[in-house]
């Protein structure tokens, strides 16, 4: 699950990391009221941040600076509402705009090769990180944390002398490379990155002018496998931009993904989906979602299943593929006559199941004479027949 | 032979009494898996499966007392990870994880307690390996098996089903199926399997199945473009159409940063003169051209 910046920086800010403090604000009113706040205190420039779960922001216009707080009001009124990448901004982030000295990246994964938490840095911060991992790769530092003993202080020190901090700055990067681990393991995220970490500059009491890092920008995800525990964080879920289809799908349990073709495609296990799509493709068609039933899929989930796919206007035609193994095909096969039904719109279908009790499963579709197909190929191709004659 | 599992396995089913535990059980039973004990912490002393399997309250028991040698696990994701440390701390040295929704963390310590004990994990989030005509553990149907020399080693669940099906249609029996598991981390990977298959006398050609995501099937290529010329080797890779930066159903199929794509994976196949098939139906026919002789 993806969780929005203001989110991350919470979760950074509760194990001890230092993110300067920010405001969340959702109309022009309350972003004035927030630019007000930081100008009061001090501050020159305030920065307005979209806060949308996806990448590209800056890209998109949807990070922009303001003076004072009128003009915070004006600009941040342009980034709500804005669309980037087909998400509408509803709020955004008001901070006080630092003098960065210089910006570095720090991240916290699982990795699948040494099956550890490993942390990552670079003093090329503030770029995107897969930029510098495709032009430059000798950029990005990396450690392993101990399986059981974590991230230990001298693999944290090293990676900060790797990327060139020494003196206060490095026990400072100690502290947030060890913040990091803290938090994933605090939160059973999958990801924890801070781009940029950044150098700024304050002016400390006696007046002297002292060097420190911060946390600019957070980006955490967080492993669905791991949520049950954390009740605290099902709330981080973005209910503005869950997708309604996704939010369906989630409570069906199955796992769906809209594309943009028009065979609706239906299949148990997430390899067989994806091969399912992929043999429309090779068949000269074009699939409208991945949709993965799940294991042990009953008559309830298929119907949900049906009404999912129905539900996109660009389905011409569906291709139901079930390979048994838990799943009993009959189960299967009666949710789609149910389903068949009960449904709001005819789109023809070609179905094939296999495996348990596939058989049972091959009377039942007989009798509700729906069109079957006997190996993944010829299903395929002949749902790419279907959804070409209905288009013409 | 074959590998992981065959004639010589004595199989522990933890979680023996659960509704998945017990209906494979049967299947595995039926198939003619040596089931010698079951576990049940509470019920030790009674018996399973119309009296034919006995219950122990913990694995060590079931070791001393049954002889067992391989685990298998069906017990939910809050205590999966704790069975596998059980079986490994009463000395069992094949682990065989069904178990799905794990979180990624928990697996951390538990894949390295296993590897410093000197014991092998298959799994988690995996549908479980079969020697044709000797045993089957895991949830991988019975009906799409046939006894040969083609060992399958495969990220998917129904993926798998798929494609030994489309071998055994095809005549071409196999040696060993594995389904190493879909989880970001896992116990055994590609690698460790395709090392199995080369040492296994029983095995003559090897069939792969991968998804996008990850670098598992690149480090298999590498492995096989030195190891393996001499093997007959076909690949199928899932997920060719799949738009980046979606989780295509679980927690391995991604492509993010424009890495773990199908086209990355099927060019470092095919370097390392392996066979890649547009579906999986094409499989036997590309071993077959790549000089297997069933």
């Amino acid at each position: 699950m993806k969780i929005q910046e203001a989110d991350a920086k919470s979760l950074l800010v509760a194990q001890g990391l230092p993110v300067p403090t920010w405001e969340l604000a959702r109309t022009p009113a309350e972003i004035k009221a927030a630019a007000g706040r930081f100008f009061e205190a001090g501050l020159a420039r305030v920065v307005i941040k979209a806060q949308v779960l996806v990448g590209g922001r800056g890209k998109a216009g949807g990070v922009k600076l303001a003076a004072s707080a009128d003009e915070a009001a004006d600009v941040g009124s342009r980034i709500l509402g804005m669309d980037i990448k087909g998400i509408t901004v509803r709020k955004v982030i008001v901070a006080g705009a630092l003098d960065i000295e210089k910006e570095y990246y720090v991240g916290a994964i699982i990795d699948r090769a040494t099956r550890r938490i490993v942390l990552m840095a670079s003093a090329e911060g503030g770029v995107e990180i897969e930029e510098v991992a495709r032009q430059n790769p000798g950029a990005i530092h990396r450690v392993s944390a101990d399986s059981e003993l974590g991230l230990l202080t001298f693999q944290a020190r090293g990676l900060g002398l790797a990327v060139g901090l020494r003196d206060t700055l490095l026990s400072q990067f100690v502290a947030i490379a060890q913040g990091l681990y803290a938090t994933m393991k605090a939160n059973d995220a999958d990801l924890v990155e801070v781009n940029p970490l950044a150098v700024v500059t304050e002016t400390a009491a006696d007046g002297s002018r002292v060097q420190k890092l911060v946390c600019l920008d957070a980006k955490i995800t967080l492993d669905d496998s791991g949520l049950a525990r954390h009740p605290g964080l099902e709330s981080l879920r973005d209910n503005d931009e869950e997708d309604p289809t996704d939010a369906q799908a989630r409570k069906l349990g199955i796992n769906f993904i809209r594309l943009d073709g028009s065979i609706g495609c239906m299949v148990n296990g997430a390899g067989l989906a994806m091969t399912t799509m992929d043999l429309v493709k090779h068949y000269g068609g074009e699939p409208a979602n991945f949709l993965d039933v799940g294991g042990g899929a009953r008559r309830e989930t298929v119907c949900g299943a049906m009404e999912l796919i129905l539900e996109d206007p660009n389905v011409k035609a569906i291709l139901v593929n079930i390979f048994g193994g838990i799943t009993r095909g009959d189960e299967v096969a009666a949710g789609l006559i149910e389903a068949r039904a009960a449904q709001s719109r005819e789109v023809p279908m070609v179905v094939r199941i296999v495996g348990t009790n596939a058989a049972q499963a091959a009377r039942l579709l007989r009798e509700a004479h729906l069109e079957t197909a006997t190996s993944l190929d010829e299903a395929a191709e002949k749902a790419v027949a279907l959804a070409r004659r209905a288009t013409r | 032979m074959s590998i992981l599992v065959g004639n010589d396995t004595r199989l522990v089913v933890q979680g023996i009494t659960g509704r998945e535990g017990e209906f494979h059980t049967r299947a595995a039973i039926a198939y003619g898996t040596r089931v010698v004990a079951g576990t049940r912490p509470g019920k030790g002393g009674q018996m399973a499966i119309d009296g034919t399997v006995p219950i122990f309250d913990t694995v060590v028991e079931a070791v001393a007392q049954s002889g067992a040698n391989t685990s298998v696990i069906y017990i939910p994701a809050s205590g999966a990870p704790d069975a596998i440390l059980e079986a490994v701390d009463a000395g069992i040295k094949t682990i065989i994880c069904i178990t799905e929704g794990i979180p990624a963390l928990d697996m951390i310590p538990v894949v390295e307690a296993v590897r410093l004990a000197g014991a092998r994990l298959i799994g988690p989030n995996c549908p479980g390996a079969t020697s044709p005509g000797r045993a089957k553990v895991g949830i991988i149907p019975a009906s799409v098996h046939m006894p040969g020399r083609v060992g399958v080693v495969s990220r998917s669940g129904t993926l798998t089903y798929e494609a030994v099906q489309a071998m055994t249609d095809a005549g071409l029996g196999q040696s060993t199926c594995v389904g190493i598991g879909g989880d970001p981390i896992i116990g055994t990977t590609f690698l460790d399997v395709l090392k199995l298959f080369r040492d296994d006398p029983e095995t003559e050609a090897i069939v792969m199945i991968g998804e996008i995501g990850g670098s598992a099937e690149e480090e298999a290529a590498a492995f096989a473009a030195e190891h393996l010329r001499n093997v007959p080797m076909a690949a199928f890779i899932a997920g060719r159409t799949a738009p980046p930066g979606r989780r295509m159903g679980h927690a391995g199929a991604i492509i993010s940063g424009g890495s773990g794509t199908a086209a990355e994976k099927i060019a470092a196949l095919e370097a390392a003169g392996v066979r890649v098939a547009d579906s999986p139906t094409q499989l036997p026919k590309l071993l077959l051209e790549a000089g297997f002789r069933p």
